[in-house]
């Protein structure tokens, strides 16, 4: 059996960070990354972008070049799916029989894409987009599809959307709640965002669910919706969230019930067992799993800087971004728990912020071609500003002087 | 062939082969320089692969954008040279150039 000073389960962002900042603090013992893609480590948010419009091949979107990894003497264990964590004994067991041992394990297997369960789930043409098979598929098949179902407003949903209606495709939307982007932001953006796919093109239909799937020799041919209606579709993408890949953590023993618990330290409750990325809930503070690269790639951070003795607690103010048309979203913190959402500049020229507080207190920023109020806003973020309303409406006013009000 | 520098922030001097259309930030990525984060994969949506270029080599570059300009001022390391790597794609050109990564923030 392989051991490993340090293995990490997991070759996305937060596995490659974790690796890659163990080595820059100094991390002198052996490291071992496993994963069960076959694929160099690559990055993920272009999947649903410029990898999947075909603006950037697989190459391009490698997080490092293919001899890095022999250069910083970090060892990839790929094709490797861990089944089983043996906490006592300090080793993981594969499905297909290997197993590591190891000295300190981080544990960054993010998450797999939650399935739909209605009857035709099982045909050909129903896809998510989580790794670079998933894209590839849908890439083989575009040529001879014309009409896409796309299932779930969420940001993966929409970028998919907005990628396919560019390659000339015809695109349903479907959300089940009111609005998309419920989950993750106020309603002027969702209504923005839900006109702006109009505007293209897309069919945006709210409040719609599936029934279930059509299909034709196996291969999908439509759609039937709750409310009785059919469409006709050669291929359905998938975007309704994931579910944190923890299993094998939960069965050895680690708490969790959303992901895995972790404290400021991203330590689990099982000896030497870190957790980090979208897989993993931190407890204290907002108390929320988040799925996005920077979450990870701090956490990464975190956790090397500790295991390399100078251990720092996690406390970054997370941001996110997604590319759709030619419209740059950014956001800086986090909007749950909102009371008020405030708007500031216009949405009909394309270039507005919707400001979120919590008790007077400005907790996060949605921007939508506002960069300046994206880098203004952190700051706001990060004091715990209180900013009357009627001022963070005022486009006249900078956010920047608004700080030290 | 057309080479250029990259100074690390531990001043280690990296000469680069450049390559015609693809950008500085993945320039230095595949160099294997690790202290480069580039989180956004070069979308210009962050400014983790903030650099400065030398004065003289300025003029070849592609304008300032608006969203560059304001993303750099994020940093608190921004001087008159800084740039974000990744909306500078590579030309002959840009041949002799030297490029500093800039202190993290």
């Amino acid at each position: 059996m392989m051991n490993y000073d340090c293995l990490i389960v997991g070759s996305g962002h937060g596995g490659v960070q974790a690796a890659v900042s163990l080595r820059q603090h100094g991390f002198a013992g052996s490291i071992g990354l496993i994963s069960d893609d076959r694929d160099l480590p690559y990055e993920r948010p272009p999947l649903s972008k410029d990898y999947l419009s075909g603006a950037k091949p697989f190459e391009r979107i490698l997080i490092r070049p293919p001899e890095f990894w022999a250069s910083r003497n970090i060892d990839l264990l790929l094709g490797n799916e861990v089944a089983r964590l043996e906490a006592k004994d300090k080793k993981v067991l594969c499905a297909n029989g290997t197993a590591f041992g190891y000295g300190h394990l981080i544990w960054a297997a993010g998450g797999r894409p939650r399935k739909m369960t209605c009857a035709g789930h099982e045909l050909r043409g129903i896809h998510s987009v989580r790794n670079r098979g998933d894209v590839d598929r849908i890439m083989d098949e575009l040529a001879s599809v014309r009409r896409v179902v796309v299932i779930g407003g969420g940001y993966i949903g929409l970028e998919a959307a907005a990628v396919l209606t560019k390659l000339g495709k015809t695109v349903v939307v479907m959300e089940a709640l009111d609005r998309v982007l419920a989950r993750v932001a106020a309603e002027p953006l969702s209504r923005f965002y839900e006109n702006e796919h109009r505007e293209h093109g897309v069919d945006v239909r709210l409040e719609t669910g599936i029934e279930s799937f059509v299909g034709r020799d196996g291969r999908l041919t439509g759609v039937r919706l709750m409310n009785g209606e059919s469409l006709t579709a050669d291929m359905a993408i998938v975007g309704i969230g994931i579910l944190p890949c923890v299993e094998p953590l939960i069965t050895a023993g680690a708490v969790g019930t959303n992901g895995v618990d972790i404290d400021d330290y991203c330590r689990t409750n099982l000896t030497d067992v870190y957790a980090i990325g979208d897989c993993a809930r931190i407890v204290s503070g907002h108390g929320l799993r988040i799925e996005s690269v920077q979450n990870a790639s701090d956490q990464a951070m975190a956790v090397a800087k500790t295991l390399c003795g100078e251990p720092v607690p996690y406390n970054a103010v997370p941001w996110f971004w997604s590319n759709q048309y030619d419209l740059r979203l950014q956001t800086i913190g986090l909007s749950n728990g909102y009371d008020q959402a405030i708007v500031r500049g216009d949405p009909g020229a394309r270039k507005f912020s919707v400001v979120y507080l919590r008790e007077g207190v400005v907790i996060a920023l949605d921007c939508v071609n506002a960069v300046k109020d994206y880098v203004e806003g952190r700051v706001l973020v990060e004091r715990c500003a209180r900013i009357a309303p009627n001022i963070l409406a005022d486009n006249g006013i900078t956010l920047k002087s608004m700080v030290n009000r | 062939m057309s080479t250029f520098t990259v100074i690390t922030r531990t001043g280690q001097v990296v000469p680069v082969e450049g390559r015609p259309g693809v950008s500085v930030m993945e320039h230095i990525r595949d160099a294997g320089l690790d202290e480069l984060l580039a989180l956004c994969g070069g979308c210009c949506s962050c400014a983790t692969c903030h650099v400065y270029v030398d004065d003289d080599i300025r003029h070849h570059l592609p304008a300032l954008s608006i969203d560059e300009d304001e993303l750099l001022d994020s940093s608190d390391h921004r001087r008159e040279q800084s740039r974000l790597s990744c909306q500078i794609p590579f030309r002959p050109e840009l041949e002799g150039m030297s490029v500093t990564l800039a202190p993290e923030d």
